[in-house]
């Protein structure tokens, strides 16, 4: 009985042990992205030897902490994009999501272009086994270089049809703020109304806009976050 | 064992083993209430009395003027909050644009709570200005807040000047019927390094604590001049003079005032030791990696702080492959922040976004030795090298100096 005794208790010593038990492994982003930032897949090293391609895409700015420039080369014949090169002035979970969309669109012989269009951010997001909820915005500035890149390939070739318009509507026209806007700063973390008022001055100096705000608000944070 | 390079010092200390000595007795041998009357109480009261009295002497000021507290961030709430609660509504505090959250976030709460805010901007190097000060304080001024150094970049300020100043202006302001302006100061960098004595520092209040200084977490020390009006924020049990309700961290206490004790022991000698290091590590960046920036004062800064600003990289893609060979330091980069804000006080000195999204902060202690630095040396430049080849970005330091000279500097009013 005794022993038995001294067995639970060192059991229960056991369980509130709060010592982390994978301290060697743990990092603070998925494997996945550890795999991607510490190696990153076809990550440019030096952007004046790439002198052939078919598109180039550019989006961000160093002041709201994200560039990323990609380069693409599309079969033509297949309408399929065969490789994609890319630069970045970003964070670790920036550099692994751009790592891991660049295998997306080039595995199994590169993806059709109309395919690489329907990539959303939540896709390379589950490739990479998740990213922390505020990090979600990194995943998507890849995704946008890489229309941007499309769009690029679409006007260089000839093949003004394709163009994807950018389709921006303004919501206030006081603070000329318009809703994909209002999507970058939910992107960014702000899912109240006041969050995104910090950021973007919405509605501010013009009330009447606001139950408009609130709606897309919503519908970004369900978008993005479910 | 992999390798590990701590510094990281300014985001909190390892405990000194003699720290832990003492605070062993009151866990579970002395674990008396405070409050009680009883044999176990009275040990726990006498040894909270005790480390009163070497905290008091620590600040130059009486036992009853100190008061024990859950940490920094808990005084200064007590501290602010306290004292603009005790006076009438539309009060008016002064603080500065580089302060600690702890102070910008409840000036800001004071602010919905009906008080008027002054947030007094800093000088390229993070100094508040004596003319910017005089220029905030209207009649109903009743609270200023000035940090004693900074936790990002490590600036100095004149507190002493600040503190004799609004002195002088009181005895004025008494005549003129005028409120009273109370002087507080956030000490928590500055614990470990400087002169703390309240009367040489003219503050009203200070807020310490014990996890900069090689003590416990979790425990800090606001200290009231003793008439300075001031409520209680947390309504309970009245222990600490009625100013913070709740059974007190008795081993927390004892920890504190322990390392207090412990700092002042080897304060000089380790200020010396420190600032060598210090000095040949901002050196050894700004000639070995281009491109960099020192943030903060040259010379009015910790003895512990080196801060810079790596162009075209973020900080926080730096900061984890320096990890990866064992070096920890933090940055200021948004990418680490909840908020995806980039540091305000790097914002502040005039930086734009990008170069702030590229500091870095190195803060060294006890444990730093020349091989740490060395070492950080001979991985830092070839790793912001590697980035920086993998970088869109190309900026120039003349941009960002630029930037810097044409910041509006402006007091920022909430009202």
């Amino acid at each position: 009985m005794k022993i038995k005794k001294t067995k639970s208790r060192s059991k229960a010593a056991q369980e509130i042990d709060l010592t982390p038990k994978d301290n060697k492994e743990s990092w603070v982003y998925s494997k996945t992205v550890k795999q991607h930032f510490f190696h990153p897949q076809n990550l440019v090293m030096d952007a004046s030897k790439i002198t052939d391609y078919d598109g180039l895409g550019m989006v961000g700015s160093p002041a709201c902490g994200d560039v990323m420039k990609v380069w693409i080369k599309v079969n033509k014949k297949e309408d399929r994009i065969t490789s994609m090169q890319w630069q970045t002035f970003g964070c670790g979970s920036a550099i692994g999501a751009t790592s891991m969309l660049s295998i997306m669109v080039t595995e199994n012989k590169g993806m059709k272009i109309n395919d690489a269009l329907k990539i959303k951010p939540q896709d390379i997001t589950k490739r990479l086994d998740g990213l922390p909820m505020r990090k979600i915005h990194c995943s998507v500035l890849g995704d946008k270089a890489l229309r941007s890149a499309i769009n690029n390939y679409f006007l260089k070739s000839g093949q003004k049809k394709r163009l994807i318009e950018e389709s921006k509507r303004l919501i206030d026209k006081i603070a000329k703020v318009t809703d994909s806007d209002i999507e970058e700063a939910v992107l960014d973390g702000a899912l109240t109304l006041e969050a995104v008022q910090k950021k973007t001055k919405v509605g501010i100096g013009n009330p009447s806009v606001i139950p408009e705000v609130k709606q897309l608000i919503r519908f970004y944070r369900e978008k993005y976050f479910n | 064992m992999p390798k590990s390079i701590y510094l990281d010092y300014a985001a909190t200390t390892p405990t000194d083993p003699r720290v832990v000595k003492a605070m062993q007795p009151y866990w579970s041998k002395n674990f008396g209430n405070p409050s009680s009357l009883y044999r176990l109480g009275r040990v726990s009261q006498q040894a909270i009395a005790q480390s009163r009295q070497l905290v008091a002497k620590f600040l130059g000021c009486q036992p009853e003027e100190i008061i024990f507290t859950g940490g920094g961030t808990a005084s200064i709430n007590l501290g602010l909050k306290g004292v603009l609660i005790a006076q009438e509504k539309n009060s008016h505090l002064i603080t500065s644009s580089i302060e600690h959250h702890a102070v910008l976030h409840t000036a800001e709460t004071l602010h919905h709570a009906g008080h008027k805010i002054s947030i007094l901007p800093v000088d390229k190097n993070g100094l508040v200005q004596l003319k910017n000060l005089e220029k905030a304080i209207e009649n109903k001024t009743v609270l200023v807040s000035i940090m004693m150094a900074n936790n990002e970049i490590g600036t100095l300020q004149p507190i002493q000047q600040l503190g004799t100043f609004i002195t002088k202006l009181n005895k004025q302001r008494l005549a003129k019927k005028l409120p009273r302006i109370y002087f507080h100061t956030d000490a928590c960098q500055a614990a470990g390094a400087l002169d703390l004595d309240v009367n040489k520092l003219h503050v009203d209040l200070l807020t310490l604590n014990g996890s900069k200084i090689y003590g416990p977490k979790g425990v800090g020390v606001l200290y009231v001049r003793r008439g300075t009006p001031i409520q209680a924020i947390l309504d309970g049990g009245g222990q600490e003079k009625n100013l913070r309700s709740g059974t007190e961290n008795v081993p927390g206490i004892v920890g504190l005032a322990t390392a207090l004790n412990l700092v002042n022991k080897n304060k000089i000698k380790e200020n010396i030791r420190l600032i060598k290091l210090r000095d040949w590590l901002i050196k050894q960046i700004l000639t070995k990696v281009p491109k960099t920036i020192l943030n903060g004062h040259p010379n009015y800064r910790l003895p512990n702080n080196v801060n810079v600003s790596v162009l075209d990289i973020e900080g926080e893609a730096l900061l984890l492959h320096l990890d990866q060979v064992g070096i920890q330091c933090s940055t200021g980069s948004a990418c680490t922040s909840t908020t995806l804000e980039p540091s305000h006080v790097i914002r502040a000195l005039g930086y734009p976004y990008e170069a702030a999204h590229g500091s870095m902060r190195f803060t060294l202690g006890k444990q730093t030795t020349q091989k740490d630095l060395k070492y950080l040396m001979s991985k830092l430049p070839p790793l912001v090298k590697k980035l920086r080849q993998g970088s869109p970005v190309n900026i120039q330091v003349q941009e960002i100096t630029q930037a810097v000279q044409d910041a509006p500097r402006k007091i920022k009013i909430l009202k």
